[in-house]
């Protein structure tokens, strides 16, 4: 019999530190290699954005004004597409559940964190590929970017940071539904109010009273308007433009809600995580 | 580790734990003594699955205290997941990756350098004859494959208590033999392991002592035989020809059996338990000859986990529970 030395438990904070990133990129490589024995998983993190952009831009594009509407649009596409793919973190970790792959985490000696973060870790992955996708079909349909380039890398950053905290609401929401047919509709039902009542396809000051303030705060709004601002897209012309402290400084608002997002799911998440049971 | 628990590697006091008004363990004690198999049996919902779960840390009970591999499961929980490996109910394996992959990425988990995961997941590949599939998704396995893997994963970091939670269910034959064979292999290595059960054979052939529970509490503990006896011996088991002669036949098997004799109208069976099997089988043959009554079907059964039940709780273990709301 070969003797197995296991690593020695590393003691205080940062031994906790590196041994999340070490479990947690084990368990990244886990879903990543999910993904690349199913690409049809990628499906709904690419053709679904892609829909997205060819409806609103043709669709609904013609009545808002054609070409500077599909300009306009693609930073709130970019936001929508990101939030939404905390509904595939929703779905992953109540797959994972209902299948007792997390029974089988659980009972190893691993991070708390790790299994939340290789989950949210390669749905970023997924998200960064539906937005290269999404700007080349952006491209296609007129939207360029007009900033600089570190502006651009900045926008980009915002975007994927953004999908990355959503994830961790998306993984609490998949632990709290523990199975995936409620998870599919869990996962997205809270997606639509949140991205729609926002800047991602209108003008928010087009919006009736509290519909307005809520837009006005929404982080999507923010994240969109970042966007925009970042790429050089111009505000859709003929509408009131918005005012106030969240819309003037839209890439600063969207970075700290990113960080007020992850301080208090995070937690929750692995809190939740502790406890959670197949069901 | 492993050493300075006093020859018992599993100790269980007095677990309780309800889900909100249903109480699922009201009180189990159990323990295993270093290197014996503990067969836990019990029909579904008594709380097999629960007290697996408070003993593997997946669950915290409401009272009660959980000592495994020398460490209390409740103050150092850490400490227990090194010590253990958790085979569940269905194949916790992640069937996108390979036989491999999955048996690499736990052991990776249990904190072994790349290396060693690498050389660990081809020796329990190898010892589980799943080398040739190894390099294979596992949903292209077989249940008994997947169940393989399952138990490889469960024993990747050597540990010393091995939970089994039902590992043989769903299972055919030849799987389980399998399974069995694995099992016998591990307590040959020292293994101390925890199986829970719906099948009394399975426990009879691997477990060295048996905890019986129902509705959350322990109901009988001993050996396999121990048990058997309290259910008294044998069930003989007769199909007559005519449903008409059940009466008679009835009578008959009162007179050679230990025990009251239930008859079925529909499948025109009778059956009773019995002392001395063989023996009573002839009686009962011979007597119902002398009564011209055409038997078209005996045989004489091993006590089964239900009979186990009827003998000490009155009811089947299959037989819906009722909830018996917050006790």
């Amino acid at each position: 019999m070969t003797a197995i030395t296991l690593a020695p438990p590393q003691g205080g904070f940062g031994g906790a530190i590196a041994r999340n990133f070490r479990d947690g990129g084990v368990v990244t490589w886990r879903n990543l290699m999910n993904v690349r024995r199913n690409p049809e998983l990628l499906l709904g993190a690419t053709i679904q954005p892609i829909m997205f952009v060819l409806l609103f831009a043709y669709v609904f594009g013609g009545s808002f004004g054609g070409a500077p509407y599909r300009e306009f649009l693609m930073g709130g596409i970019f936001a929508q597409t990101v939030a939404f793919n905390s509904a595939f973190t929703t779905i992953g970790m109540a797959n994972d559940l209902q299948k007792g792959v997390i029974d089988r985490f659980r009972s190893l000696p691993m991070s708390r964190m790790a299994v939340l973060l290789g989950r949210t870790t390669a749905d970023m992955a997924v998200n960064a590929l539906g937005l290269v996708v999404m700007s080349l079909c952006g491209l296609i349909v007129g939207w360029r970017i007009r900033g600089s380039f570190g502006d651009a890398v900045l926008g980009f950053a915002v975007l994927l940071l953004f999908g990355f905290v959503m994830s961790w609401i998306g993984a609490l929401v998949g632990m709290l539904a523990g199975k995936v047919e409620v998870a599919q509709s869990a996962g997205f039902i809270w997606m639509f109010p949140v991205t729609f009542i926002s800047s991602a396809f209108v003008v928010q000051t087009t919006l009736p009273g509290p519909l307005r303030t809520f837009a006005e705060w929404n982080p999507v709004t923010a994240v969109a308007d970042s966007a925009r601002s970042l790429f050089g897209n111009p505000p859709l012309p003929g509408f009131e433009r918005p005012d106030g402290w969240p819309t003037d400084n839209a890439t600063l608002y969207a970075i700290l809600c990113c960080i007020a997002i992850f301080v208090i799911f995070a937690p929750l998440a692995v809190a939740k995580y502790r406890k959670v049971a197949s069901k | 580790m492993g050493s300075g628990f006093n020859g018992v590697a599993v100790r269980a006091e007095g677990l309780v734990k309800s889900f909100g008004s249903t109480r699922a363990l009201n009180g189990v004690d159990l323990e295993i003594p270093t290197g014996q198999v503990l067969g836990l049996l019990g029909p579904n919902g008594a709380g097999k699955t629960t007290t697996v779960r408070i003993l593997t840390t997946l669950l915290k009970p409401d009272s009660g205290s959980a000592m495994v591999a020398g460490h209390d499961a409740l103050a150092d929980p850490e400490a227990v997941r090194r010590s253990i490996g958790l085979s569940g109910q269905y194949a916790a394996v992640d069937e996108n990756l390979t036989g491999f992959e999955n048996l690499y990425m736990v052991a990776r988990l249990y904190g072994m350098s790349r290396s060693q995961s690498r050389a660990r997941a081809r020796d329990l590949l190898e010892r589980f004859r799943l080398t040739e599939d190894g390099d294979r998704p596992s949903k292209e396995y077989s249940g008994g494959m997947r169940r393989r893997l399952d138990l490889a994963g469960a024993l990747v970091a050597r540990p010393i208590v091995v939970v089994l939670d039902e590992p043989t269910t769903g299972l055919d034959p030849r799987g389980r033999m399998d399974t069995w064979e694995i099992i016998s292999e591990l307590v040959d290595d020292g293994t101390t392991v925890l199986l829970t059960t719906q099948y009394l054979e399975e426990a009879d052939q691997l477990a060295d002592s048996i905890v019986v529970i129902d509705k959350g509490k322990v109901i009988a503990r001993g050996s396999a035989d121990e048990l058997k006896n309290q259910v008294g011996g044998e069930r003989l088991e007769l199909i007559v020809a005519d449903p008409t002669d059940l009466p008679a036949t009835a009578r008959v098997l009162a007179e050679v059996g230990s025990g009251h004799p239930s008859t079925d109208e529909h499948t025109r069976k009778a059956d009773v338990f019995v002392d001395a099997g063989p023996k009573a089988l002839i009686e009962a043959l011979r007597r119902l000859d002398a009564e011209s009554i055409l038997v078209s079907d005996v045989a004489l059964h091993r006590p089964t986990l239900d009979d186990v039940f009827l003998a000490l709780t009155g009811h089947a273990a299959e037989e819906p529970v009722e909830q018996k709301g917050a006790a």
